[in-house]
């Protein structure tokens, strides 16, 4: 077919923090990288990110260190992390920091003069090296600004449709740009998957249109396989009020600054329960927890600050239970501070300058006076393509994931912060890896009936248009995000889940026959209709794997199955697809964990 | 529920009009979700940029009533929806479709401006030192989202069209940042005056006033630079200003 092609050793899809650090990485080890984003440079979902870097670089508490980072993130995770992924994540993460800041960026200072970290989530000692609460826009202006002058080819709006295959191999991939809406092929040795989450499935959800799953379909149906795809991060305090606004986020760095949950009768409901594995590390009085959040080294951290699927569970318990705020969340209030602090509405405005404009100007509220109102938001997928711990390679040979759309570091559960300690640690180390895998094997051959066959499927919508008239795409999105959340959101079971099933089979059927009107020429509509079978793709992976495991832990929590198993504590839930195209489900051990990591668990109890 | 009508720029390069679109409107809701109920309803294939609805992303930039404005941040409540609410691109850059514009010229543009050139480390460990107060200097100019609402009121670039002689507010606050780095050593005073066409700026202060993010680019960004201009590459003028300032 004649249409635009390139060639690279590296092909990079995705351009938010992974992306751009494994560009970087790639290029800098001599290969040619050609980096493809749904969306402009710098607009990708790491702009959202609010709160930190989580680096354990002991800047602000010298008795953190690689090791109680990894402890944090394992205990975190309940436990089922890749715990080697887990530990270079923990070793590498402060470099990566430093290596920013050496590329341009600028974190808030110690008063002696190096990076500042804050208290968040799950996090034992302060680690999270930020800017105010806008630390994501800095990391991604960081790298961009950074990467341009790499020799990176950028291809901006565009979109990848299909992995081309070759004996067993990835040899590159088909798409298509929105502008004209030309197809495009992009051949390379190496494809590094960094294309972020899935919360488009979900009706509420901090996440933009593109995250619709794309690197997880991908993968899956080039042969791939994925893993914990059961769990789903529900952040806890997304905005709930007005409506057009629920699900964006309000950052954890509220509570790291000391912001306290409160239900309709002004309780502090979050000291109420606080699970035995974190008693030991969490206050038992507000007035300890205030401290915690003032810097005392002594002080233990308020339960507000406990991991997030804890505090989103507690809050729709609350709510639930008919304790709830008058839009259906609970009551996060910085404004008290000005009781414990002079000039608390100036300090909430520059610690959390971000909040402040956001509440005031999409819902009227003036944070440093009244409480605002939060409830959970979809927000990070946990589960995603099943890699390897050095590499970040699939297991489809030459295919590599990293961020949110690879899978191992963060468990049944992520924390605040390690997200983009993640994007930056494996990012790096794909395209470190993709580049090597390049240089050994060469490029392959692009079989021209894969290319002709994915450029008659992504044309068939405007067919049915002309021909049966089917629905459009915006319909059947909405119908499965609202399906999604509330059959397989945040409390779960069986009965709920095989009904999911059921209408997945349905919408996929209207999705088969969704139509779009008018031409190629940047058509949203085109383009929601062919990211519709990947949102159903990972929608089914999610019911699957969550139907799998029958129990609760981290973010999966089923009302059939309340507590944790031990045995489920001991695998992992794969997800693979069959010789005839059917989803196959498989339960694995859990990778095990050297003696060495063994007793750095213990030490850290 | 209350209705409205927007008035939606439809077309590409080709030309274009306003269509009408009338809407269901509800409480809280912003510019963009109208776009977005119409996008779902009847205009199925109309072409909008956006990511985050929280303005945090600078991709929904349009202009409403008129007025360069973020369409995620800009709530029906402050419009007079007795009227109808006209939607139409930005105008600096060459429309796609739309309320698509073809931005790409903003990214090229930045690429020619010199990179971080950072000091020699200061600590043995290669890590720097730097004082929270040099931080927030530049954290202003950090602030952008790349919106790029201040190119399309920047009349330089909007009426004259000098794209080739002059890179904008958005770049000359790119270059201010670059510049106020505590840690950056690189000169880019020279490349401002010649080829970024720093003089071009006449101070108007159109681009402070549309910023979503409150940069206040004239006074903090732009007059510094040229400041530095004057006294790199002016020398005699320099008495001149330090008169004027009143610091003999």
């Amino acid at each position: 077919m004649d249409l635009p092609r390139y060639a690279y050793d590296v092909l990079v899809i995705g351009a938010g923090g992974a992306g751009l650090r494994a560009a970087i990485e790639a290029s800098a080890a001599g290969a040619k990288v050609g980096v493809v984003s749904k969306s402009l440079l710098g607009k990708a979902h790491t702009v959202m990110a609010e709160g930190g870097i989580a680096a354990a670089m002991a800047n602000v508490d010298d008795r953190d260190g690689w090791k109680v980072h990894f402890a944090d993130t394992m205990r975190g995770g309940g436990y089922l992390n890749h715990p080697r992924m887990a530990e270079i994540h923990a070793k590498e993460a402060p470099d990566r920091v430093r290596e920013l800041e050496a590329w341009g960026a600028l974190f808030d200072r110690t008063p002696d003069g190096r990076i500042l970290q804050r208290n968040f989530g799950g996090h034992r000692y302060p680690r999270l090296a930020h800017v105010g609460d806008r630390t994501g826009l800095e990391m991604i202006r960081t790298l961009q600004d950074h990467g341009i002058h790499q020799g990176i080819e950028f291809h901006m709006e565009h979109t990848v449709t299909l992995l081309l295959r070759d004996e067993g191999r990835v040899v590159g991939a088909f798409g298509y740009e929105r502008e004209r809406g030309r197809f495009v092929v992009f051949a390379a040795p190496a494809v590094i998957l960094a294309t972020g989450g899935i919360g488009r499935a979900f009706s509420v959800t901090s996440n933009s249109w593109e995250y619709t799953g794309d690197g997880h379909a991908l993968a899956y149906l080039a042969g791939a396989e994925l893993i914990d795809m059961e769990f789903v991060q529900f952040h806890p305090t997304g905005m709930v009020w007005p409506p057009s606004v629920k699900g964006i986020l309000v950052t954890e760095g509220v509570r790291g600054e000391g912001g306290v949950l409160r239900n309709s009768e002004g309780r502090r409901f979050m000291f109420d329960d606080i699970p035995p594995l974190y008693k030991n590390q969490t206050a038992d009085n507000e007035e300890e927890g205030w401290r915690y959040t003032q810097g005392d080294k002594e002080a233990r951290r308020p339960p507000e600050l406990l991991t997030r699927d804890h505090v989103a569970r507690c809050i729709v318990r609350e709510v639930r239970e008919g304790r709830g705020s008058p839009h259906g969340g609970v009551f996060l209030d910085i404004a008290w501070i000005k009781d414990r602090l002079p000039h608390a509405a100036e300090h909430i405005k520059k610690k959390l300058p971000s909040m402040y404009h956001q509440f005031k100007e999409l819902a009227g509220i003036d944070i440093t006076r009244e409480p605002m109102e939060v409830g959970p938001t979809t927000h990070y997928m946990m589960g995603g393509v099943r890699v390897d711990p050095e590499s970040q390679m699939s297991s489809l040979p030459g295919l590599f994931a990293a961020g949110e759309c690879g899978a191992g570091l963060h468990g049944a559960n992520r924390l605040g912060g390690n997200s983009l300690s993640d994007l930056l640690v494996f990012g790096k180390r794909a395209g470190e890896h993709a580049a090597q895998f390049a240089r050994d094997q060469g490029p392959g051959r692009i079989d021209e009936a894969q290319v002709d066959a994915a450029a008659r499927w992504a044309l068939a919508p405007f067919e049915r248009h002309g021909s049966s008239g089917g629905e459009g795409p915006y319909v059947i999105q909405h119908d499965l995000q609202r399906m999604m959340q509330e059959l397989v959101g945040i409390v779960r079971q069986e009965a709920e889940m095989e009904q999911a099933l059921a209408e997945l089979v349905q919408l996929r059927e209207r999705a088969e026959k969704a139509a779009v009107p008018g031409n190629r020429e940047y058509n949203p509509g085109w383009h929601t209709t062919l990211d519709l079978p990947n949102l159903l793709t990972v929608s089914e992976a999610v019911t699957r794997a969550a139907l799998e495991r029958k129990e609760s832990r981290g973010a999966q929590f089923r009302d059939d199955y309340p507590e944790k198993d031990e045995a489920f504590g001991k695998l992992n839930i794969i997800v693979r697809r069959g010789p005839d195209g059917e989803m196959q489900i498989a339960r694995e051990p859990t990778p095990s964990m050297s003696p060495e990591l063994q007793a750095v668990i213990q030490e850290m109890k | 529920m209350a209705q409205a009508t927007f008035k939606i720029w439809r077309g590409d390069v080709q030309g274009g009009g306003f269509v009408d679109y009338p809407t269901e409107v509800s409480e809280g809701m912003v510019v963009l979700d109208a776009v977005h109920q119409i996008q779902a309803g009847p205009a199925q294939d109309l072409a909008v940029r956006w990511n985050c609805k929280a303005g945090k992303c600078g991709s929904c930039s349009a202009e409403v009533n008129g007025n360069p404005r973020l369409m995620c941040m800009t709530r029906l409540s402050d419009l007079p929806l007795d009227e109808p609410v006209t939607i139409e691109p930005i105008r600096s850059f060459p429309v796609i479709r739309d309320l698509v514009t073809d931005v790409s010229w903003n990214f090229a543009a930045k690429k020619r401006i010199k990179k971080f050139k950072p000091r020699p480390p200061d600590a043995p460990d290669g890590t720097w030192r730097i004082a929270q107060e040099d931080v927030d200097r530049v954290q202003e100019f950090r602030k952008c989202i790349e919106c790029f609402l201040c190119q399309d009121v920047c009349h330089v670039l909007r009426e004259h069209h000098l794209h080739d002689q002059f890179i904008g507010p958005r770049l000359l606050v790119y270059a201010a940042a670059l510049e106020m780095h505590p840690l950056d050593v690189e000169d880019r005073v020279e490349d401002l005056a010649k080829r970024d066409g720093i003089g071009f700026c006449n101070i108007t202060k159109c681009c402070t006033k549309v910023c979503p993010e409150g940069i206040t680019i004239t006074d903090n960004a732009i007059i510094p630079l040229k400041e530095r201009v004057v006294d790199q590459l002016y020398d005699p003028l320099r008495r001149i200003f330090r008169i004027f300032r009143g610091s003999g």
